[in-house]
């Protein structure tokens, strides 16, 4: 009885193995993409049907890593590929090729009835590290600030990180929250909070701060003039071909740029 | 068919255990110990920064193991006095109907995914304790350690009840002919007779209770500071794992880090694992007596 | 204080708190399934995710969980009931049976999230089976393994031993007394022991996200190469990534009820069956 069982558990795992589709699309790495290439795939299989696309959220890391091993077909990425990954690739004799496919921005955002309208990256940095902890020296009304930012995991961080903070470290007294959403909420419960979110999730609840004088909004981004910004990437192994070509270009073409708006991201154009 | 051959296979197939074993040990101590080329094991375990993704990265694990800690100890003060009342009431008070529905329902509840209770603690523990304390994350210590004792109360109770039901049902019915109390019987007779199984109970949860990922990753609110207030987030060795491994390079010092984080959490669960099982050694062999 | 009253006041406390429990946990249950209960509909279990999955249904996720779990077990099962086996039939005592046993313990204590860096590094890297269904099914199936061993060894030598002594008596030899009489007798048992196992495998989440589970798969895996979309990661996913937190709450509502119905259904079948096994024997 038992050896049938095997032999029946045998058979339909190899017929479960198959080969695989050629109309495969397989497109990993980092979850801030995740949004953009998810949607993307489901509008472009509505005109392209035989084409599957399966998304995963390995991480930038792991989606470039992937690339270089040849295990997937596109990578996304939250950042340019680094050196180490460069040589990675340069020794296995794989080339990724880069493609910008949105921007990226994150406004810092307060509590509605916070007079302050303006502040600096300086300014906001030593906000971050903890060295400025009153209102007042900023201008607003003398109260304690309370400084909410993102775990140090999530791509929202690593562009602050990167584009605020430089190499300073964010006080390990501020609050962390999982995501843009959660902050939202609780800058706007909170007259003393500061925060920061990507721009697609601004709304009514909470009041955004311009940057050195800068709106944060799709044109002061696009022109690079807004200064907490950065591209996001897909990778692909070599020039694409087939379908990783036809879905780039998908994402690169008008309607890609609307659903990157849609998701939260601002479009390149 | 030679005679011998079935129990050779046999032997050959329950050898996988050992060689996933070997195989695990292997691939973290592999993977893990280059860490300690570019990170002294010193800075490594009692450096209190963690900022992985800085150049160079500040790899200091304190303030996770702290976590892990911290979320576990809470966790068990909640858990294991509830799990233990639960057990006597189960074995000495609970008339028989309670028993029957209540047994299965408990082991039934050992198997909540902890998805589920994470989810619960973002969406609904969270935002109760940010109204209710006015603070300003609901995802702090406390919230993982509510969820995690009631993830780890089926565990240490099952296990609890069992070792009061292997208290001989004699030991108790001297103690009633002696004219004590229920309540008198429980305390001086039947606990202290059932103390090694309630201590073995109690590791395996808190074992438990170390190891478990996804309560932490979403409730604990994933700050990496040692935390001196139960509303503060905190950031377990688990929840780094998990929510890091993805976005570091593979073979880069965060990468070695996080399977070194992954080798200090397999050595705490296989110590108190192996103290647990010493324990229930140790117990065994008092009933022999 | 009388004694007797200690006494009354100690049953009281006793009563509150296995009450407190029961209140708590039926009150989560009536919570979860009061706000998951809409969500759910015939579309909803039968439907891939739409637009960027806020609307749709979760179809995909359930078949990867089962596709998931098929895997695991057609590791898990044979493997751990010929350790037990080994253990209720053939294990000498020895260096060699101590040192599996401890695996054995060591094993079922290992943290899920470890089991992931494990399957990671031996199956989706060492292997090169890449991050797909294979290596998750793997990853869980380890997982599962000393679960089964357990049930499989306490099912056989729960066995009278008359059984096999009849057996050796009418000439059968080792093998075909273990085969022919010991397993068919403790079969129900182990089978009971593996349904629960995949209560808990259907559930785990920390060891298939670097081994195989996908954000988003438009169709069911039809190779064993391929990621999957798997509930409980699912609910993580819906729940802290992406721009549609808000927007997709009633989905994460369904996708846990339908989650926790698959566990908690699987689960009561083996408890069930379990007691009725036991009541038998008795």
């Amino acid at each position: 009885m038992k050896k049938s069982a095997i032999a029946l558990a045998f058979a339909a795992s190899l017929s479960l193995v198959g080969s695989a589709f050629a109309n495969n699309l397989v497109v990993n790495g980092s979850t801030t993409v995740l949004p953009i290439a998810q949607s993307a795939a489901e509008k472009f299989m509505e005109s392209n049907p035989e084409v599957s696309i399966t998304v995963s959220g390995g991480g930038s890391g792991n989606g470039i890593k992937a690339i270089i091993d040849g295990t997937t077909d596109i990578a996304n990425a939250s950042r340019f590929i680094k050196t180490s990954e460069v040589k990675a690739a340069v020794e296995k004799g794989s080339y990724p090729v880069p493609f910008a496919v949105a921007m990226d921005a994150l406004l810092p955002v307060v509590h509605p009835s916070n007079p302050v309208k303006d502040l600096s990256i300086e300014q906001l940095c030593k906000i971050y590290k903890g060295e400025i902890t009153n209102w007042k020296e900023l201008g607003g009304d003398d109260a304690k600030i309370a400084v909410v930012g993102r775990d140090t995991s999530s791509g929202t961080y690593e562009v602050w990180d990167e584009k605020v903070m430089k190499k300073e470290r964010v006080t390990p007294r501020a609050l962390v929250v999982a995501s843009n959403g959660a902050m939202v909420q609780t800058v706007a419960k909170n007259k003393l909070a500061v925060g920061y979110i990507g721009v697609g999730y601004v709304n009514d609840t909470i009041k955004t701060l311009s940057v050195q004088g800068i709106e944060g909004n799709v044109k002061t981004v696009l022109d690079g003039e807004f200064p907490i910004s950065r591209y996001l990437y897909m990778f692909t192994q070599g020039w694409p071909e087939g379908n990783a070509l036809k879905f780039i270009n998908f994402v690169l073409s008008d309607a890609g740029q609307e659903i990157v708006g849609k998701t939260g991201y601002v479009p390149l154009r | 068919m030679n005679e011998k051959t079935p129990g050779a296979v046999i032997t050959a197939i329950a050898s996988v255990s050992l060689v996933i074993m070997v195989f695990l040990l292997y691939f973290l101590l592999q993977e893990g110990l280059p860490a300690l080329r570019e990170v002294s094991i010193r800075e490594l375990i009692l450096g209190f920064d963690w900022y992985p993704t800085e150049e160079p990265p500040a790899l200091g694990m304190a303030p996770l193991i702290v976590g892990s800690l911290s979320v576990t100890a809470l966790s068990a003060l909640i858990a294991i006095p509830l799990s233990i009342a639960i057990a006597v009431f189960l074995s000495e008070v609970a008339p028989t109907w309670v028993q029957e529905v209540l047994k299965p329902a408990l082991e039934l509840l050992g198997f909540l995914p902890s998805i589920v209770l994470g989810f619960l603690g973002m969406v609904v523990l969270a935002p109760w304790l940010q109204e209710s304390f006015d603070l300003l994350s609901g995802l702090n210590l406390l919230n993982a350690s509510v969820l995690m004792g009631a993830m780890i109360i089926p565990i240490v109770a099952s296990l609890a009840e069992e070792s009061f039901q292997a208290v001989p049902r004699e030991l108790r019915d001297a103690s009633f002919a002696l004219g004590a109390t229920r309540w008198e019987t429980i305390r001086k007779v039947v606990f202290p007779a059932a103390l090694p199984g309630l201590l073995s109970a109690s590791l395996l949860g808190i074992m438990r209770a170390l190891g478990e990922t996804m309560v932490v990753l979403m409730a604990a609110g994933g700050a990496a500071l040692v935390p001196v207030s139960i509303f503060d987030p905190v950031r377990p060795l688990t929840s780094a794992i998990a929510a890091e491994m993805g976005e570091t390079p593979v073979g880069s010092t965060h990468y070695h880090a996080l399977f070194f984080a992954g080798l200090i959490l397999l050595a705490m669960t296989l110590g108190i694992n192996l103290i647990s099982m010493w324990i229930e050694k140790k117990g065994k062999e008092r009933w022999m007596a | 204080m009388s004694r007797k009253y200690v006494d009354r006041l100690a049953s009281a406390v006793l009563w509150t708190s296995a009450a407190t429990l029961v209140i708590v946990l039926l009150s989560v249950m009536a919570y979860i399934l009061a706000n998951g209960a809409e969500a759910i509909s015939w579309e909803f279990l039968t439907q891939p995710p739409r637009d960027s999955m806020t609307k749709g249904g979760i179809s995909t996720p359930i078949i990867g969980t089962f596709q998931l779990v098929l895997v695991s077990m057609t590791f898990a099962v044979p493997v751990g009931i010929a350790t037990g086996i080994f253990f209720a039939e053939y294990a000498s005592a020895g260096i060699f049976t101590t040192m599996l046993r401890l695996c054995v313990r060591c094993l079922a204590g290992v943290p899920s999230v470890v089991y992931g860096l494990f399957g990671l590094s031996l199956f989706v890297i060492f292997l090169r089976f890449g991050s797909c269904l294979l290596s998750a099914g793997l990853t869980l199936g380890c997982l599962a393994l000393p679960l089964i061993i357990t049930a499989s060894e306490t099912a056989l030598l729960a066995v009278p031993q008359d059984f096999r002594l009849a057996s050796y008596a009418l000439g059968a030899g080792k093998w075909q007394t273990v085969k022919k009489v010991v397993l068919p007798a403790a079969m129900p048992t182990i089978l009971t022991g593996a349904i629960l196992s995949v209560g808990r495998v259907a559930g785990e989440t920390a060891p298939i996200i670097f081994t195989g589970a996908a954000f988003f798969a438009p169709n069911v895996a039809k190779s064993l190469f391929q990621e999957v979309m798997a509930l409980p990661y699912h609910i993580m996913v819906l729940a802290t990534a992406g721009t549609h937190i808000e927007q997709t709450r009633p989905i994460q509502y369904g996708t846990v009820l339908v989650l926790l119905m698959v566990v908690m259904g699987v689960s009561s079948v083996g408890i069930i069956a379990r007691a009725r096994l036991r009541r038998k024997r008795k």
